[in-house]
């Protein structure tokens, strides 16, 4: 059992959701991105979530593209995100999640970074733009080490695609709330509900819920209807305005 | 060629390992639909009957093949005939794929379209065939290119789309791109992205092919027509790479050179260019997997080139098959040699070309004088030049 795996069992023998932050790998600095895990691990989250900086992030909002373009701006890149993560496990073993896009990843090269990842202590990789159809090598190799897969669904997510997806992920399943990008609005509908209900009629593996949520009350009514969620572009608005994270993840915690 | 060549893409896209589908899983759904859609369509009588019309009376099909006698004389060598997309309604090819999108999201019972544009040729054509079957329209154009093409836009805005800016990233084609996904992604249930090239994910490669092989169907016979024989050699500009295929397509059985002309902007040593082929590796981007400027990191590159219409950091996934199978020469021509290509045209021939067909041209000046006389080359003249006269005049120091 992975430790994402078992951190989704002990939650659930708790009767307790899981909570992943975000945030984007050097944004405002390396250094910084180091205290705020450290913060964000003490604040009470369960996963983090580490962005890698991408020169066209087609998946983001504009919330995450600018923290993007700040980190990349500071020079850092997939390797140097490993070698943070590799620093950071000196201080934290809380599961760490890369989001990254494909391209760095295809010119790292699939089994060197997979490799590495499990090397300085990735528990999990996201991209968003990888879709099973595409991942057959990545899925293999990454088995190999394992390394979980999460990959992504969304409310217009057909049943077959919603079977190729649960099939492909490890760890748990990403559903992405609206049809949108990071940061869009949240709707709580019917829609999101029935997507909900038609992946756990498929998989039992858990299901974080992620895109949108902002503050403590949809963090919690999000969070009565899967097993997890995922907080990105708040936090990363919360860093850029100078917010008091620690805080703000404490009040996310106690409302799930 | 063998007949392997004509089945690719497979089922999912993919040229021999080039193409497939690297996008987020909310469009797989739409990706899926618009697949099917278009398979339909293809054997549809009335929808084609409906576009052949469309061809003939509103853009103008089928454009003329011109010889170019002087350009020929003054070269001194193989026979040059153009094909004349400036001709086209709107001024260039980007229209055959326009139209033919936008007929094929109406009957999906789509009610808004989207496009990306760089130098707003194919935001035009996309703004011309949503008024034409009526729909909502709305354009992604970095700030920067508008800047470039102020008078595109303005004419987007005249056919009734919304042009929105785009400020992320380098502020061009690229980031339009970026945007348009955003967009697809958010509002899939009810539009339709007209893509402008043959990139992207699966079938936007496969289906603007089809669009645009409607140009090299009609010079196989109008060559074979005027002249009692094929070509010899083939010349078209390379951006994504819709109007070369659009020409090389039909003639990719016979044994005829090919060749296609990226932009070499400054020169490929010092790095301000798009030549995917001779300065870029294997990346994926924008939904295919294709050649790619990038650094090390897997981040993109920004691109240059005097014509906004080539400045883009990755090619059509098909062209990178044809290239493996040597079938398709790949060649470059900077800034400099396009300038001097596009006078030559305009007071040999009366005719100003695109910028970016002018790459083409260059080519031609390059190759055509140690041809034998009774050889035969068709350049795709992809586009009219008026949209860049302001462009020229700026880089050649003169004030309009």
């Amino acid at each position: 059992m992975t430790k994402i795996e078992k951190t989704f069992k002990k939650l659930k023998q708790q009767n307790k959701k899981a909570l992943i932050p975000y945030i984007m790998a050097g944004d405002p600095s390396l250094e910084a991105t180091k205290k705020f895990i450290t913060e964000i691990a003490e604040a009470g989250a369960d996963i983090i979530e580490l962005g890698v900086p991408f020169s066209d992030p087609l998946a983001d909002g504009p919330t995450i593209q600018r923290a993007g373009e700040r980190a990349l701006k500071q020079g850092v890149t997939l390797r140097k995100t490993l070698s943070l993560v590799e620093g950071i496990r000196q201080s934290t073993q809380i599961p760490l999640i890369l989001m990254t896009y494909y391209n760095p990843v295809f010119k790292f090269g699939i089994e060197a970074f997979v490799i590495e990842a499990v090397r300085v202590g990735v528990d999990g990789v996201i991209i968003p733009d990888l879709i099973p159809d595409e991942a057959g090598d990545f899925i293999g190799i990454a088995k190999k080490y394992k390394l979980d897969t999460i990959f992504l669904l969304a409310p217009t997510s057909t049943e077959d695609r919603v079977r190729k997806v649960a099939k492909a992920s490890t760890g748990f399943i990403y559903y992405v709330s609206i049809t949108g990008i990071t940061g869009a609005r949240l709707l709580v509908d019917d829609s999101m509900k029935n997507t909900l209900s038609l992946i756990k009629k498929v998989t039992d593996k858990p299901v974080a819920v992620g895109f949108g949520i902002s503050n403590p009350e949809e963090a919690s009514s999000v969070s009565s209807l899967a097993e997890g969620i995922i907080i990105g572009s708040a936090i990363v608005r919360q860093i850029a305005e100078g917010g008091d994270i620690k805080n703000f993840v404490k009040t996310i915690r106690e409302a799930i | 060629m063998n007949k392997k060549t004509k089945k690719l893409p497979d089922g999912k896209g993919h040229f021999n390992g080039y193409g497939g589908r690297f996008v987020p899983e909310t469009l797989m759904p739409a990706l899926i639909e618009l697949e099917q859609a278009y398979k339909k369509c293809k054997k549809d009588k009335e929808f084609l009957s409906e576009l052949e019309l469309l061809q003939k009376t509103y853009i103008g099909r089928p454009t003329p093949l011109y010889f170019a006698r002087r350009l020929t004389e003054n070269l001194g060598g193989a026979k040059i005939y153009l094909k004349r997309e400036d001709l086209c309604h709107t001024g260039a090819h980007k229209i055959n794929n326009a139209l033919a999108q936008a007929l094929l999201a109406k009957k999906m019972g789509k009610t808004r379209l989207i496009a990306e544009t760089g130098a707003g040729q194919h935001g035009v054509a996309t703004a011309t065939g949503a008024a034409l079957v009526g729909l909502e329209c709305e354009i992604y154009m970095g700030s920067e290119d508008m800047r470039r093409q102020s008078m595109n836009v303005f004419r987007m805005r005249l056919l009734g789309a919304k042009v929105t800016e785009v400020t992320t990233g380098s502020k061009t084609l690229k980031d339009a791109i970026s945007e348009s996904l955003r967009d697809w992604t958010t509002n899939v249930r009810n539009t339709h992205y007209i893509l402008g090239t043959v990139f992207g994910p699966h079938p936007y490669p496969e289906m603007v092919r089809d669009f645009q092989s409607v140009i090299g169907q009609e010079a196989r016979r109008q060559i074979l027509k005027a002249e009692k024989k094929l070509p010899d050699c083939l010349i078209a500009c390379v951006g994504g790479g819709s109007n070369s295929i659009g020409l090389f397509y039909a003639f990719l059985q016979n044994n005829i050179r090919m060749i296609g002309v990226e932009a070499g902007g400054k020169g490929i040593e010092s790095g301000l260019h798009a030549a995917r082929f001779a300065g870029g590796s294997l990346g994926v981007f924008q939904g295919c997997k294709s050649y790619l400027l990038q650094d090390d990191d897997g981040n993109v590159l920004t691109t240059h080139s005097v014509s906004a219409g080539l400045d883009y950091a990755s090619v059509g996934p098909e062209h990178c098959y044809l290239r493996d199978l040597n079938r398709i020469e790949y060649t470059y021509a900077t800034d400099d040699e396009a300038m001097k290509a596009f006078e030559l045209l305009s007071r040999t021939e009366g005719i100003i070309p695109a910028l970016e067909s002018a790459h083409a041209i260059a080519e031609t000046v390059k190759i055509a004088p140690a041809m034998p006389k009774d050889a035969v080359i068709i350049v795709n003249l992809s586009g009219r030049g008026d949209k860049d006269v302001q462009e020229v005049a700026r880089i050649k120091g003169i004030t309009l």
